[in-house]
């Protein structure tokens, strides 16, 4: 017998797939070309890509850095042989402008007011935004923000937010005080009185006798003098930040079973998501001073702010009634069982969950409120697409569309799109937090 | 967490508190004076009428109202702030008193100064409201434009003057109404529309900055009376006697050939009693207007007399190249003339 | 169980109605109903005040007074001579027409993109997700002012329509022209026309509706109706019998025959445009304004509705898919007929906010010079007549009477197609 086998005793080595199943070749097929009609639709969207932008780069690469009109444009092209429509961006109007776009009118020499104030806003939020990274004392800048924001921006003295912050402390402690001693109903009269005499007569005062005593100020610039970005951007946050509390008293009033107070908050809620934007801001331009008591004078932009706050506590007041509805029923009854009084549960369970829930909807309200902003150009307030029409009806730049337009573009959509990526990265960390 | 937030919703509710200032029911001008800046209205952007440059500046002919009235009342060219208003929002502003003085090329119409409770106080610019056309359309008059499109500004006299025009000549257009000048001339200039109607004033300032302006002509028809000029509140006749007088001196410094180069030596020496009056160094005129004494000097310190700040502007040597027409002084046939400094 | 103690009768003191929790929420709401109240009462009389001083009385006789301005695309007829509350309805009747389209594209461009993005080509998903962020994150305004820049700027004038040697020329059989003024397309006519029917006439609304487009409606309607009842019919067979007979040479001619003859019967014909003068004339004008404002509104609308798309394709349970595809459906079976009708009723609530916003957002049309309501009643009209109150307080009612009604239709509807959750 001879000793054959027919079962291999070794290990062959393992054989290389094949060319087509690894690397690039097997990701392109699973990827781009998995069935023909995937394969038709790969190629015609690379054409597209291809097509747009060689077509704009072609466009968008021209050397008119520092031309400086729109017909030294048209000259510095013609020299290098590019003739015709769309052989050639005009950046001169950039270079020229885009300071005027981000601060619009605002003096030159306090530029670092605005950028210290944006800056400042971001550290003021971080310890809401990135509460896990940042030291606990920055709370202290978060609350004194509010006050620090218009100083910076409006000029004048430091003693008027100064003055108002101590009316609110002084106001707080009243009631802290009070309802120690007495009942929180006496406690909230008191409070009132006070702060109503802390507004129509003390609170001038104070500042004014603070103003002889010692003189601190910045120099004062008129809202008028607000424009391009930073406008969009004042209103915006202004806006947010006012919208904030009146959205939450909003919401609760809408849940609430008083029926009174419901139909109120209701009927101010779908009033206000009911109209357009652009017919507030109309209301804002020309009706708001005649609802005001004669001589009342607001400033355009502060009517516009008004008015856009109100607006954006509807649409906040939405975005926690989502956030307390999210809430689960159980977190209501414990708190109910617990014995906690209405506001009570409200301020220690209810309202700090449902605003963590709701911080993703608020930034995205937040998003489409700075959006939105442009329409203040529809009542000739010069945000950056006011202004561009503005740049446009200088003899110079007469007849510049696309580097504006583009140019402003790609400012909100910097701006947009951190704010987007940074909600959806909340969310997913807020996610994990709940589960 | 919700310490921060509470925190923050408490802080900001009653920072919103104590913007509002209220003022005394007074005339315009103590306002303005107690102020220290005028509040004036101008358009958001008019080549040569009001439009801002690179640094911010007004510049333009509307703009120089404001700052005669200015030097004028406060002794401060710079102490305004300019409100930038649409076609939609001027009149508001003027009647709810967020501006003093609307210099925003407004026609002075019947309706406008009776119906909407205004008060014009003078003419800084005779115009009227005119067709512009490519030339290769071979137009030559606007009878022939029936079945045209034509771009003009969305709220202001011109769209109602075209429809009036147009039916009486019984021919027929299609209305293409824009928001603001720099979309409507893109939309001219990429042939969107056959005719750019507006003050002829506006038509030529923008023609001067399109790339080839030689292609475009403005047909001979003049459709309507566009008198402009500036405009205050109904009921204050102490502000509009100032802003009146304001336009009027720097029209009668013009026919008395002051001008901002030779201010200071006529302020000395000249012995015409009329320019002693308007200068004032002589007679109370100032006082009477309840302003310094050298009112008029200080408005024409500004930027020149009438002609010269049309020149400067829109006239012949800036790119607009406005001929003065109309706007001439009455002695050398036009229909600029100032009612007497007595 | 607790034995019910009734509280012991107290006199009743004025303090209870602070202490007392029967009757404080009573006085909450008393209280805040006379704040309500004293609030709006001091805006009304300073508002009174205001406009006596300023000699303004609030009237609405202005509605009743000639408009005197003309508006380009008007769905009824309009003349300058018409009043200013006809020239409103003009423009509300554009602003619903603008608004419609706009819903329409806005979701087919949502549906696709939405599904598109999930597709498992990394070309074509990525390229979805650039128009989306692109879309999204650039205020709207800014995209109708830049498309209607593109569509102004890059398309031919018609007087490129011009000469021996045109530079564009017509499509389709030169019954088309695209120009920068817009898109001229034929027109239906009728030579023997039954002519229009008048509602509302001899008043400001007065409009005309074709009894043609009637009478195609209904014939249309009818013959579908007996395609669809043929249908079930082939159904209930099937299901009896196991053999479903052929229908569809019944089905088609059912729908074809009575509408070709209709069409025939009134004379049915195109009109094409042709250039004549300084315009095209004749056929239908879709005018820049609008495509510009309903591009705009369905390309931006449309991206956030295909994340809602998206959102809802993903909110369903994986194992749906997965039983599915067990039971041997095919891919897009599985699409059509699990995922889908799950997915709609997470879709349905936002998507209806997102027409809402479709409808305030096409106020913006005045960016581009489309008459809409905002254009006429709270743009000319307000600028002519100087009635600031009475205009934008009349407009603002039009507008939250259309949101409000699609709210509750839409309300009800989610009531009806909610799941019973256990």
């Amino acid at each position: 017998m001879s000793d054959t086998s027919f079962v291999r005793l070794e290990m062959l080595p393992g054989r290389e797939p094949p060319a087509n199943k690894t690397g690039v070749m097997r990701w392109l097929q699973e990827n781009l070309f998995s069935s023909w009609l995937n394969s038709v639709l790969t190629i015609l969207s690379a054409g597209l890509i291809i097509y747009s932008l060689n077509f704009l780069l072609s466009w968008a690469i021209s050397p008119t850095w520092n031309a400086t009109s729109l017909a030294n444009c048209r000259e510095i092209l013609h020299d290098i042989g590019r003739n015709g429509h769309f052989t050639g961006a005009c950046w001169g109007v950039i270079r020229e402008r885009w300071i005027q776009i981000l601060f619009g009118f605002y003096p030159s020499e306090l530029y670092w007011r605005p950028i210290l104030t944006l800056m400042l806003l971001f550290v003021a939020l971080s310890r809401i935004l990135f509460a896990d990274k940042v030291p606990h004392q920055l709370i202290w800048l978060t609350a004194v923000y509010p006050f620090l924001m218009p100083w910076l921006l409006w000029g004048g003295s430091i003693w008027v937010p100064v003055s108002v912050a101590t009316g609110l402390t002084a106001g707080f402690y009243t009631y802290v005080l009070v309802s120690r001693n007495s009942s929180s109903f006496a406690a909230l009269l008191a409070t009132i009185a006070v702060a109503l005499f802390w507004v129509i007569w003390a609170g001038g005062q104070f500042a004014d006798a603070l103003s002889s005593l010692v003189l601190i100020e910045l120099e004062p610039v008129a809202s008028r003098k607000f424009g391009g970005m930073m406008l969009s951007v004042t209103i915006g946050v202004v806006a947010i930040g006012f919208s904030l509390p009146i959205g939450i008293v909003l919401a609760l009033g809408r849940q609430s079973n008083l029926l009174i107070v419901k139909a109120l908050c209701t009927g101010f809620i779908e009033f206000i998501r009911g109209v357009p934007l652009i017919t507030l801001l109309f209301v804002a331009s020309t009706l708001l001073n005649i609802f005001m008591p004669p001589g009342t004078e607001f400033d355009i932009i502060m009517r516009v702010i008004i008015m856009v706050t109100l607006f954006a506590s509807a649409y906040m007041a939405e975005t926690i009634r989502g956030g307390l509805a999210a809430l689960p029923r159980g977190q209501y009854e414990g708190a109910d069982s617990l014995g906690l009084t209405y506001w009570q549960s409200r301020r220690l369970i209810i309202m700090p969950q449902a605003l963590k829930i709701s911080i993703p909807g608020i930034v995205s309200t937040f998003i489409n409120l700075f959006k939105d902003t442009t329409l203040v150009s529809v009542i000739g307030l010069l945000d950056p697409l006011g202004l561009s029409t503005a740049i446009r009806a200088d003899a110079d730049w007469n007849g510049i569309v696309w580097e504006l337009y583009g140019f402003i573009a790609l400012l909100f959509f910097i701006a947009c799109f951190s704010m987007s990526r940074y909600s959806m990265y909340l969310e997913r960390r807020l996610q994990t937090g709940l589960k | 967490m919700r310490r921060n937030i509470e925190k923050i919703a408490a802080l900001s509710l009653l920072a919103a508190v104590g913007i509002a200032q209220a003022a005394s029911a007074e005339g315009t001008l103590d306002l303005v004076k107690e102020r220290g800046k005028l509040m004036c209205g101008v358009t958001t952007g008019v080549v040569g009428f009001a439009a801002p440059d690179a640094n911010g500046e007004w510049r333009g002919i509307d703009v120089a109202i404001c700052r005669a009235v200015a030097a004028a009342v406060l002794n401060d060219p710079q102490a305004i702030e300019f409100v930038p208003t649409t076609p939609k929002t001027r009149f508001t502003a003027l009647a709810s008193g967020e501006i003093d003085l609307l210099a925003r090329n407004t026609t002075w119409t019947f309706s406008r100064d009776v119906d909407l409770k205004f008060d014009f106080v003078g003419v800084n610019y005779y115009d009227g409201q005119g067709f512009m056309v490519r030339k290769e359309l071979g137009v030559k008059s606007a009878t022939e434009l029936d079945g045209v499109t034509i771009c003009s500004l969305a709220g202001t006299t011109h769209e109602l003057n075209l429809a009036e025009y147009f039916r009486v000549n019984d021919i027929d257009f299609e209305p293409v109404p824009m928001d603001n000048n720099a979309e409507t001339q893109q939309q001219y200039l990429a042939g969107a529309c056959d005719v750019y109607s507006a003050d002829v004033s506006a038509l030529v300032a923008q023609r001067s900055s399109f790339a080839n302006p030689k292609e475009h002509m403005i047909l001979p028809e003049i459709i309507s009376k566009e008198p402009l000029g500036p405009l205050v509140r109904h009921g204050d006749s102490e502000w509009a006697d100032v802003v009146r007088w304001t336009l009027n001196a720097l029209v009668a410094a013009e026919e008395l050939g002051v001008t901002s180069e030779n201010l200071d030596t006529v302020t000395a020496s000249s012995e015409n009693p009329e320019i002693k009056r308007l200068l004032g160094t002589d007679g109370n005129l100032g006082e009477q207007l309840g302003l310094e004494s050298d009112w008029a000097k200080r408005a024409i310190a500004v930027a020149g007399n009438y002609g010269e700040i049309f020149a400067a502007n829109i006239g012949e040597d800036t790119p607009i190249e406005l001929a003065r027409g109309l706007n001439d002084l009455w002695t050398r046939g036009g229909l600029i003339y100032s009612p007497p400094f007595r | 169980m607790t034995t019910s103690m009734s509280a012991p009768q107290k006199p009743f003191r004025l303090s209870m109605l602070i202490y007392d929790t029967r009757y404080r929420s009573k006085t909450i709401q008393i209280a805040a109903l006379i704040g309500f109240f004293c609030g709006l009462g001091w805006l009304i009389d300073n508002t009174v005040t205001n406009l006596s001083v300023l000699g303004k009385e609030p009237s609405f006789r202005f509605l009743t007074e000639e408009a005197g301005y003309k508006i380009n695309q008007k769905l009824i007829e309009y003349t300058a001579q018409d009043t200013h509350l006809r020239a409103a309805f003009v423009g509300l009747l554009n602003t619903l027409l603008v608004a419609v389209l706009g819903c329409f594209t806005a979701t087919v461009i949502g549906v696709v993109v939405g599904v598109l993005r999930l597709s498992k080509n990394w070309l074509i998903a990525r390229l979805m997700t650039i128009y989306i962020e692109g879309f999204r994150n650039v205020p709207l305004l800014l995209w109708i002012v830049f498309i209607m820049a593109i569509l102004v700027e890059t398309l031919p004038a018609p007087s490129a329509f011009r000469g021996d040697s045109p530079a564009a020329s017509m499509i389709l059989g030169d019954s088309v022209a695209i120009s920068n003024r817009g898109i001229y397309v034929p027109e239906a006519l009728f030579s023997r026309s039954l002519g229009d029917i008048s509602l509302f006439e001899g008043t400001s609304l007065q409009f005309e509706v074709s009894l043609d487009l009637v009478a195609i409606l209904a014939v249309l309607g009818l013959s579908i109706w007996a395609a669809k009842w043929l249908g079930t019919r082939a159904d209930r067979i099937q299901e009896t019998t196991g053999k479903r007979p052929t229908t569809w040479y019944i089905q088609i001619p059912l729908i074809a025959a009575p509408i070709l003859s209709l069409l025939f019967t009134l004379g049915f014909h195109l009109g094409l445009p042709e250039l004549k003068g300084f315009n095209f004339s004749g056929g239908t004008h879709i005018r820049n304004s609008l495509l510009a404002l309903w591009l705009a509104l369905s390309l931006y609308t449309g991206a956030f509705i295909a994340e809602i798309v998206r959102a809802g394709i993903m909110a369903i349970d994986h194992g749906q898919t997965e039983a599915a595809a067990a039971l041997g459906l095919r891919p897009k079976r599985i699409m059509s007929l699990v995922i889908m009708p799950q997915a709609l009723r997470v879709i349905i609530p936002p998507l209806i906010s997102n027409y809402l916003n479709i409808i305030k957002n096409s106020s913006l049309a005045i960016a581009v010079g489309y008459l809409d309501l905002t254009g006429t009643l709270i743009g000319i009209t307000l600028n002519q007549t100087g009635r600031e109150l009475e205009t934008l307080l009349l407009g603002m009612m039009v507008y939250l009477t259309i949101s409000l009604g699609i709210s509750f239709a839409m309300n009800w509807y989610n009531k009806h197609v909610k799941l019973v959750e256990r």
